[in-house]
């Protein structure tokens, strides 16, 4: 069973100017494991799709089942629950709370799932060492670099044992040495078992990914699997 | 969220604004405080008015004579002389819950002590006097039974009278004449202060009935036994009511009054007098209250405020929470207890100014400061309420945003 079931996914936004489709009766499964890059240009649909599988918005039509859970038929509450325990968010702009250090941003996830303060500052800990950021934990956002805010964002989309991390432009505010180290971890995750679905416009970023789906007009244009390049190379051959 | 984290990270939110916070806290604290010290001084005001009132003594009525027609002309309330210590004697012995009924006559008299001399009030008692006013001498003593029955010449002097005339000087024992006769100091009575009408209630003197009555107040008694009024004590607040009207009913059939007839004596209850002034003074610290109330709920709009531009700011947090899988009440919570937070630490803070302010004014102006806990509590659970009815609105429209968008917004 495959963990992402999308059935002729159609989202439709009424607006003054009149209905625009953005997506358009779309039908994908992303199995277990699996490693999918979605590109595509703006207004493709892309992140609208990546709304609806991220349990942040719901279809106008068609059926969405994730981990077996039919979303379709949640309500607001539902929702919350299921992007809680079901999927990590991590964003482009990294979105860390500014005032608490990387211990903290990392354990809210964790404070609404009702887990106790001893429980989350240990799981909370485990995340940032599986970023490589254990001795950054009392920092804030502030001071540290763009690359490690990212890698906390990680650990936040990590720390509640997810079966979907869903990254959107996770590199888009980063240089391309940075890049590369997170597209590399991102890799490290996926062997390691974790799902990840990426969204972004950049090819070169597209490339680590073992599937790649291309968006346009709110419909899937392209689906196929690749080689993926191994970011590591590409951080190392950078750090020489 | 439990709820301590939500006041954790919520104080965490206060303190990252100190300075916003703070002025915003300032409606509060300082709306807090007049509550606090409006009602702490109103109720010192009252109790000022109330403690001048009871001086008077408690549970007391008084019977003064009516008023007489002479040619279709009333003379007002009393114009006669109607009442005399026989039914001061009646009063005692026959109306249940008397515990002293006090006939006395008053009039103006100089009072002269050697070189000096001095206007006052001269008041002719019995013994029941003193349990009735509840009133005692400072030094010497009161009269003896045999002095009044007698109605000799003794005198005893309020504090005023007594400074005025010796000084620092013992009066006891002196003589001092009043009207040529010469009456022989025997005490000086303690002090009771002002009444609640202003007057000193120290510038005054006391003889026995009889001799008041015969040698210095020239008033021209139809009957030699009459007296000007009485005073009349009960033991208990509620035996006043009953005991007016069965003195009514005695006083009658001794004057002889039957059917129609006009009273021709009045009985007022003195107590109820305390009570009315008591109750215009509880108004007032109503009154006060209210007005400081309204600068509490102008901390609360102040409060909404703030909060609001508190949720515009973090539009972006509030997605990320959404996005990590908060509930929309999770938010609304979330912003609740921080303006909860908000206006109950405002509070507190206005309890400590207002507290301050209550004294001060209490050492000013002589009163004493009464700072209930009743007003305390009342002020932290009012600017709570403040806080939860003007940061629902800000809270509800955080909750209502919609994750997408929010973290969309910059």
């Amino acid at each position: 069973m495959a963990l992402i079931e999308a059935r002729d996914l159609s989202r439709v936004y009424s607006l003054d100017a009149g209905r625009v489709v953005a997506l358009d009766g779309v039908s994908l499964d992303i199995d277990q494991g699996d490693f999918v890059a979605v590109m595509g240009p703006s207004g493709s649909g892309k992140s609208t799709f990546m709304n609806l599988i991220g349990c942040l918005d719901r279809p106008t039509d068609g059926q969405y089942r994730l981990a077996g859970t039919a979303v379709e038929s949640l309500d607001a509450d539902g929702l919350a629950r299921l992007r809680n325990r079901e999927i990590g968010f991590v964003f482009q702009q990294f979105n860390l709370l500014p005032r608490v250090d990387a211990l903290a941003n990392v354990e809210l996830p964790m404070i609404y799932a009702g887990f106790d303060r001893r429980t989350r500052r240990e799981h909370a800990l485990q995340a940032l060492g599986r970023v490589g950021l254990a001795e950054r934990a009392h920092h804030r956002p502030m001071q540290i670099s763009g690359g490690q805010q990212q890698r906390v964002a990680i650990a936040r989309a990590l720390v509640n044992s997810p079966s979907l991390l869903l990254a959107d432009e996770p590199t888009g505010a980063l240089d391309s040495r940075t890049a590369n180290e997170i597209m590399a971890l991102f890799q490290e995750l996926n062997r390691e078992g974790v799902t990840i679905v990426l969204v972004t416009h950049d090819a070169e970023v597209g490339r680590h990914a073992q599937r790649l789906v291309r968006f346009r007009d709110g419909r899937v244009t392209e689906d196929r699997r690749q080689t993926p390049v191994d970011a590591r190379d590409l951080a190392s051959e950078a750090a020489e | 969220m439990r709820l301590i984290e939500a006041i954790r990270s919520a104080l965490s939110a206060i303190m990252a604004n100190a300075l916003r916070s703070l002025l915003t806290m300032l409606g509060i604290v300082i709306g807090v405080a007049a509550v606090i010290a409006m009602v702490a001084i109103g109720s010192g005001a009252r109790n000022l008015v109330d403690s001048q009132i009871r001086s008077l003594g408690a549970n007391l009525a008084i019977v003064t004579p009516g008023n007489v027609t002479q040619g279709g002309a009333r003379l007002g309330a009393g114009a006669a002389s109607s009442l005399t210590d026989e039914d001061a004697q009646a009063i005692r012995r026959e109306i249940d819950g008397v515990v002293a009924a006090a006939p006395f006559v008053q009039g103006g008299a100089q009072v002269v002590a050697g070189g000096s001399n001095w206007g006052t009030r001269i008041y002719g008692i019995d013994l029941d006097w003193f349990s009735a006013r509840e009133w005692d001498v400072a030094t010497g003593r009161t009269f003896d039974p045999e002095e009044v029955r007698r109605g000799d010449i003794v005198i005893l002097l309020g504090q005023t009278v007594a400074r005025n005339l010796f000084g620092e000087d013992d009066p006891i024992d002196q003589i001092v004449r009043v009207r040529n006769v010469p009456f022989r100091v025997i005490g000086v009575m303690a002090s009771k202060g002002q009444s609640a009408f202003g007057q000193d209630q120290d510038d005054v003197v006391f003889v026995p009935l009889d001799a008041g009555r015969r040698r210095v107040i020239g008033r021209n008694y139809a009957k030699d036994r009459s007296v000007g009024s009485i005073f009349v004590k009960f033991a208990n607040e509620s035996d006043i009511e009953p005991g007016i009207e069965s003195m009514t009913e005695l006083l009658r059939q001794r004057h002889r009054i039957i059917g129609e007839q006009e009273d021709d004596f009045s009985i007022r209850n003195l107590t109820e007098i305390a009570n009315t002034a008591t109750a215009s003074a509880n108004t007032l610290s109503m009154l006060l209250a209210a007005v400081a109330a309204v600068s509490l709920l102008v901390g609360g709009i102040g409060i909404m405020n703030i909060m609001l531009v508190s949720v515009t700011e973090r539009t972006r947090e509030i997605g990320l929470r959404l996005a990590v899988g908060a509930r929309p009440r999770d938010i609304l919570r979330q912003f609740l207890i921080e303006a909860t937070t908000l206006s109950t630490i405002g509070g507190a803070l206005g309890i400590g100014l207002g507290m301050g302010v209550a004294y001060l004014v209490a050492q000013l102006a002589g009163w004493p400061s009464l700072v209930s806990t009743n007003a305390i509590f009342m002020a932290v659970g009012f600017s709570a309420l403040v806080g939860i009815f003007f940061g629902f609105y800000p809270a509800q429209r955080a909750a209502k945003l919609d994750p997408i968008e929010a973290l969309r917004r910059e």
